[in-house]
């Protein structure tokens, strides 16, 4: 491919690439439906069996996949309205929910009066609710105090404001190590919805649906803020074009500040979640900013619906594969999520619902 | 260009430091030759990946020390025979060699591939990700990386005293300091830049713009791979750990100490970082601040922090504004 080349084998160049456009769709969908046969139909030696033989082991997959989407929307949905509007990568969000997990962690416990072995029970709705907010709050104002001081004075220099966000991942992940200590802690569900409640002959904890009611709740929230009030109006013209809103004489920078507060915010949700679910250590910072850039890579940048279909699909791949690949290869789910990714990005480069930047 | 274009005060002084590095073994004490010196050139030869992908091509590749691990495990998995770690292949060390880079650059070459659409940000969200999956691989499937990392890792007996593992370190950072050079100038290296500066104009002109970021991808992935094979020689075992977020921001942010877009700030922000590491702890007012080894991550974050604000071109490009004072606004780092 040098300048080199004769017209004639640019000629054949050319051809050959657009005759390989078109491979990726065929493969993606092939693909797909080996993978759904399998799941259906097949799936021998896999600790679920084929869905056709336990429908039951299914349908609990199934809810497994749709409520951690919901944890993934609500920590994707933050980082992708911050970037659809301020074009910022916020590398941060994963120290902003690990944060708000730690607040969250040592606010219920002040609550309750114990430091440790706290019993569902003893756990009654305040003292879940108020730990979610405090969390969340202190990771907003964080957020908000980031941008004010990092990053809104280099506004569309993207890979500074990249590289900013990862320093402060990289002081706050050692600064919580100092303050929290090593050790997995979590925030304990309030008894009130510790339950589990029978489907199709399995157990199910009312936990998860919680949690998928939250992201739903928190997913309309914000839709009706984007679409129905004057400022979500605003936002949605400044990720088409900041330009025209600056000129229309609309303070832009009040704007950017709102979305990033409540961006973080949303991360601060997530973390709070995240913490009652699976707890909260180091490390589980540079999970949660994977398991928000796999979602937004998939779904693409900025966009609210791609961060629900990119969670979804994430979500469900996260479920299946450890119940649905062979036993012996179990270990080998991590690579299903490397292959989605590869899927997505051969057929639609800037993920599902995105466009380039 | 003439003989007398290519000698400028930079080769000169780039010279005299290659030379100065040469003889460092008999001036300096073995701990710094072979502890500071020598990891300072492995980390800032797998560095310099980065930069050659982000000044050539564009490309911010946070996959890098991915590629570095690849290299490392493959080695140890060929390379060692009985023992309950790693697959035991029980190769000859330099067959071992061969397939560790052969691996590497394949892997490389996919990731490319798969990459070679997305630009800027998209970029390096991606590579992100293939570095956080590539560890999640390696931590999962102990078949390939052993139960707790691979160890007792022997290297060639060529390289067996530790001052030839520097000097191992001193060719191929020279060589792939050159060569990264040199290929600015070839036909590849100019089609590169050119898809660096206008991806749609090279499309339109003929230019086969993925493969040409996937081939980038694949030399910055080799030459990585080279930068492992050191390291894992250097250090005798390699863990999955080494390999997780952590260290892989460290690496991106070693090339943004040194200055992002300039090959030689890669060794500079490796030689910064290994001081840092190294003497940090000696420092007698480092303990009354509170600083102890603990905190070493946040020294460093604070260092790029600072480093960011000032300027996004790291140290190479704060000394360059120095003496001149230029009121250029923008200055790189945005080239998406």
């Amino acid at each position: 491919m040098t300048p080199a080349l004769t017209d004639a084998e640019r000629g054949f160049q050319r051809s050959r690439v657009t005759r390989l456009r078109r491979p990726p769709v065929w493969v993606a969908t092939v693909v797909v439906v080996a993978v759904a046969a399998w799941v259906l139909f097949l799936a021998d030696g896999a600790p679920a069996g084929a869905a056709v033989d336990d429908p039951g082991k299914f349908l609990v997959t199934v809810l497994d996949g749709v409520t951690f989407a919901g944890l993934l929307f609500v920590a994707a949905s933050g980082f992708t309205l911050i970037f659809g509007l301020m074009r910022t990568v916020n590398m941060a969000h994963g120290s902003l929910f690990l944060l708000a997990a730690y607040v969250a962690i040592r606010v219920q416990e002040a609550m309750v009066g114990r430091s440790r072995n706290i019993d569902p029970a003893d756990v009654g709705l305040l003292d879940w609710l108020v730990p979610l907010l405090a969390g969340a709050g202190v990771a907003a104002v964080l957020g908000l105090a980031i941008q004010q001081v990092f990053l809104q004075w280099n506004e569309g220099q993207e890979m500074r404001q990249t590289l900013l966000t990862l320093a402060i991942t990289v002081v706050l992940a050692d600064q919580m190590l100092r303050e929290f200590g090593g050790l997995a802690q979590r925030v304990v569900w309030p008894g009130a919805v510790t339950h589990f409640f029978s489907i199709m002959g399995e157990r199910y904890a009312v936990t998860r649906l919680v949690m998928l009611g939250i992201a739903v709740l928190v997913g309309v929230l914000l839709w009706l803020w984007l679409n129905r009030t004057s400022v979500g109006m605003v936002i949605r013209a400044g990720v088409d074009d900041r330009q025209m809103v600056r000129g229309l004489g609309i303070n832009i920078r009040r704007v950017f500040a709102l979305t990033f507060l409540v961006g973080s915010f949303l991360a601060g949700v997530g973390g709070v979640l995240g913490a009652s679910f699976a707890g909260a250590a180091p490390g589980t910072d540079g999970s949660w900013l994977l398991n928000a850039l796999v979602v937004v890579i998939i779904g693409g940048l900025g966009s609210l619906k791609g961060a629900a279909a990119g969670s979804l699909l994430y979500g469900t791949v996260v479920a299946f594969s450890p119940a649905y690949l062979p036993s012996q290869y179990s270990y080998y789910a991590i690579i299903m999520t490397f292959g989605l990714l590869a899927l997505v990005l051969a057929v639609r480069p800037y993920g599902l619902f995105g466009r380039p930047a | 260009m003439n003989l007398r274009e290519r000698v400028t005060g930079e080769t000169l002084a780039l010279a005299g430091l290659v030379l100065l590095l040469v003889l460092l073994p008999s001036l300096a004490t073995a701990f710094f030759v072979n502890f500071v010196m020598t990891q300072t050139l492995i980390l800032g030869l797998a560095a310099a990946t980065i930069v050659f992908l982000a000044r050539y091509g564009g490309m911010t590749s946070l996959a890098q020390l991915l590629m570095f691990g690849i290299a490392g495990f493959m080695f140890g998995n060929a390379a060692l025979d009985g023992g309950a770690r790693g697959l035991n292949l029980g190769w000859h060390p330099w067959a071992a060699v061969v397939f560790a880079i052969v691996v590497t650059t394949l892997v490389a070459f996919v990731l490319g591939a798969i990459a070679s659409r997305t630009t800027g940000i998209y970029f390096l969200m991606l590579t992100l990700v293939y570095g956080v999956i590539g560890y999640f691989v390696f931590a999962q499937i102990v078949e390939i990386s052993g139960p707790g990392g691979i160890t007792s890792i022997q290297r060639p007996d060529l390289l067996g005293p530790p001052v030839r593992l520097y000097y191992a370190g001193l060719l191929l950072s020279v060589l792939a300091y050159v060569g990264f050079r040199a290929i600015r100038r070839t036909a590849f290296g100019l089609a590169l830049q050119g898809v660096r500066d206008d991806p749609v104009r090279m499309a339109s002109l003929g230019f086969n713009v993925p493969l040409h970021r996937a081939l980038a991808f694949t030399l910055a992935g080799f030459a990585a791979g080279l930068a492992g094979l050191l390291n894992v020689w250097w250090n005798g075992q390699i863990d999955p750990a080494s390999i997780s977020i952590g260290p892989t921001l460290i690496l991106l942010i070693i090339a943004v100490i040194g200055g992002i877009s300039s090959l030689e700030g890669a060794w500079l922000g490796a030689f910064v970082y290994v001081l840092v590491f190294t003497y940090l702890r000696d420092l007698p007012l480092v303990d009354r601040i509170g600083i102890t080894e603990a905190r070493f991550n946040t020294v460093i974050g604070v260092i790029v922090l600072a480093i960011m604000v000032l300027s996004p071109e790291g140290l190479t490009g704060i000394a360059r504004r120095l003496p001149v004072r230029t009121t250029r606004k923008e200055l790189g780092g945005t080239r998406a």
